[in-house]
């Protein structure tokens, strides 16, 4: 029942339900795993992932359930280079063999099992020879009887055993959950095309007091009136902490927003940048110039409600830096709020705003940590990646 | 050099698979569960239904989804409309409900005498809500019709296959029903294959400089749409009809407007290379 395996994965992040298990149960009593390892490797792969962005949590429970199973040896390395680019033609050579092998159609199980036995016994090619070993073997369709006519194997190494594939991780820039990098980039970038401006059912609707008049000035003889619903545009503001380690996700943060307004998935996008919290002033380039300052109050006036907000940043600073009032050396006073302060006048003014944090959710309480924990309470908080993109979005929308 | 034999793509067209592709088709069809097929646009998700279909011999029956369509629409269209314009004039045969009942393509696929391949196109294109109306309907492979008291159940199951491009996530539900398969972007030496598959005679010299452009192209930072299999091969076609030297491709690359679509990329090129 392979049920440590089961576990393993759900353990990973991977939620496999019962029905899929008992599907792919019947799999392997329907002998799709072609008495293989790397068929039984594929076949639960094909039945239990069902996102790209799952295939190396996949891959790593795999590799954990089965790293001490004993595997056979793999069929040796130039005899591959030879498979792969056999006789000419294909069709009468596995015809020719058939019939040699007095296997009915269909039979390519056993051809695999006879090929892998040929192969183990002899060194050495043999083609042409009395001997031939063939490549469609590696098929083994039972008597369902798929023959692939005009279908040609394709000419990647075709029998990695499931353990190298599995191991090699192929798929681990596709996950979802890591912190948003360039490389989950097109992912990032293909999620927030879902919470797009466009209304799905932006077609026209019948306007039914419309085609009453209509029909009724016609004389009765039905005349059908549209109209157009109104589409709603999302306008968003986008505040980023700047400076030290938060400037690589700011610069990624920010292309994936403004690449995202060009493709008119956001009707309105501003930036703002400030340094660990939100004082007197924001900045409109991420290197804080004073020039390009911009007094926050400006900002809170000039934004409405319906604005959606998004602060990026990790949170992580001085406590005193919260909850203190700042010198302004310049004109030697006190600034008159704190930062605590300001934060709290966005979060009454803006109902529909979230904090994303590329720093994962403290597990202490440290120094540093305090402000992060503190922080969390107040604002809805997510992960910066893919996964904590999509939750916070999800919740900018829906408020 | 003039080569008309290539403008069939229906008929003899030949598919280069992985095996891992073909094992997780026959998985589907043995188990009698639809096949969910994602992937970079232009890797051949609906080429492949062809090829299956063609290779089955059995009929194929494609079902385009647009961002508009409704589940109801793959089932049947009762006629509304027209039932009450031809009544107006009192046509004859307006009582006759079927008459106005259209069956979509599902519909025609249950219907049909024989077993038939199913393809649903681009499914991720409509509704998020359209999967999860489909599933009654494909679990149990029959649906109603309420207006003539019919229920229109599949003689034969057929094999459903449905391609994603992954541009919006599909509901959960839905996922669980499906065999799941990702195609790979091609390397080097399938894309050869494929590429070799589509052209009866093909310069060895423009091909590997052609490959190489292409996968140097992919490469450069910057480009919002990388070039694919399928602006490839037209690419191909294209230098070998207009008989380019192949030692001028990489230097001059001549019609990368079929490889690269947008304006900014192709200006991006032009920066990197020229």
């Amino acid at each position: 029942m392979f049920l440590n395996f089961f576990y393993g994965l759900r353990e990973n992040g991977l939620d496999v339900s019962v029905s899929e298990w008992m599907t792919l149960m019947e799999g392997l009593e329907k002998g799709l795993h072609r008495s293989s390892f790397s068929g039984f490797y594929q076949l639960s792969r094909a039945i239990v992932v069902k996102r790209e962005s799952e295939f190396d949590k996949f891959d790593l429970a795999f590799a954990k359930t089965f790293k001490d199973v004993p595997f056979e040896g793999p069929v040796p390395d130039e005899v591959m280079e030879w498979l792969s680019h056999p006789k000419e033609d294909l069709r009468a050579d596995l015809e020719e063999l058939m019939r040699r092998t007095g296997g009915h159609a269909g039979s390519f199980e056993e051809l695999l099992r006879k090929m892998e036995e040929t192969l183990r016994q002899q060194d050495g090619e043999h083609n042409g020879g009395s001997r031939w070993v063939g490549t469609q073997g590696t098929t083994g369709y039972g008597n369902s009887g798929w023959y692939p006519n005009g279908i040609r194997i394709g000419g990647e190494s075709m029998h990695r055993t499931a353990m190298s594939v599995a191991t090699e991780r192929k798929y681990r820039d596709f996950r979802t959950d890591k912190t948003l990098d360039t490389r989950q980039y097109q992912m990032a970038f293909r999620k927030l095309r879902n919470f797009s401006t466009q209304d799905p059912s932006a077609e026209k609707v019948l306007d039914i007091d419309g085609t009453i008049e209509d029909t009724g000035n016609n004389a009765g003889r039905l005349k059908l009136r549209y109209k157009n619903p109104r589409k709603n545009a999302v306008k968003l503001l986008l505040l980023m902490d700047s400076g030290g380690s938060m400037d690589w996700y700011s610069q990624v943060c920010s292309m994936l927003f403004s690449a995202a307004t060009k493709s008119n998935y956001f009707k309105e996008l501003h930036t703002y940048y400030f340094h660990n919290c939100i004082y007197t002033n924001l900045y409109e380039t991420p290197e804080l110039y004073g020039r390009s300052s911009v007094p926050t109050e400006w900002v809170l006036n000039n934004y409405g409600s319906e604005y959606k907000v998004i602060i990026v940043g990790d949170a992580a600073m001085n406590p005193h830096e919260l909850v203190e009032r700042r010198y302004d050396w310049r004109n030697r006073s006190y600034d008159e709020l704190t930062g605590l302060d300001w934060l709290y006048r966005f979060i009454e003014h803006y109902p529909y705003m979230i904090w994303l944090n590329p720093e994962p959710y403290p597990e202490y309480v440290t120094y540093w940590s305090r402000t992060h924990l503190q922080l969390a309470q107040i604002f809805r908080m997510y992960d910066l990646s893919v996964d904590g993109l999509d939750k916070g979005i999800k919740a900018l929308m829906n408020r | 050099m003039f080569n008309t034999t290539e403008n069939s793509f229906r008929g003899d067209t030949k598919y280069v698979a992985s095996e891992a592709l073909l094992s997780t088709v026959n998985i589907a069809m043995t188990l009698e569960k639809p096949l969910l097929i994602k992937g970079e646009p232009g890797t051949g998700k609906t080429m492949l239904a062809d090829a299956i279909a063609h290779s089955l011999g059995k009929p194929l029956i494609i079902w385009n989804i647009k961002s508009t369509t409704k589940a109801q629409d793959g089932l049947y269209v009762y006629d509304v409309v027209q039932r009450l314009y031809d009544s107006q004039f009192g046509t004859h045969g307006v009582d006759d409900i079927a008459s106005y009942i259209k069956l979509g393509k599902l519909g025609e696929a249950f219907t049909s005498e024989e077993q038939v391949v199913l393809l649903i196109d681009e499914i991720d294109k409509a509704d998020l809500e359209f999967p999860n109306d489909l599933l009654w309907e494909l679990d149990q492979m029959e649906f109603s019709i309420p207006e003539t008291k019919e229920t229109i159940r599949a003689k034969h199951r057929p094999i459903v296959i449905i391609t994603s491009n992954a541009e919006k996530e599909l509901p959960d539900a839905f996922l669980r029903r499906c065999i799941f398969h990702y195609i790979d972007f091609p390397d080097r030496q399938q894309m050869e294959d494929t590429i070799r598959v589509h052209f009866d005679r093909l310069d060895d010299q423009l091909l590997a400089q052609a490959m190489e452009t292409f996968y140097m192209i992919r490469k450069i930072r910057g480009i919002d749409k990388k070039p694919s299999t399928s602006e490839l091969i037209d690419w191909i076609r294209a230098l070998s009809v207009s008989g380019v030297d192949p030692a001028d491709i990489k230097a001059a690359i001549p019609f990368a407007g079929v490889l690269l679509k947008k304006d900014k990329d192709l200006q991006i090129l032009d920066k990197t290379v020229r």
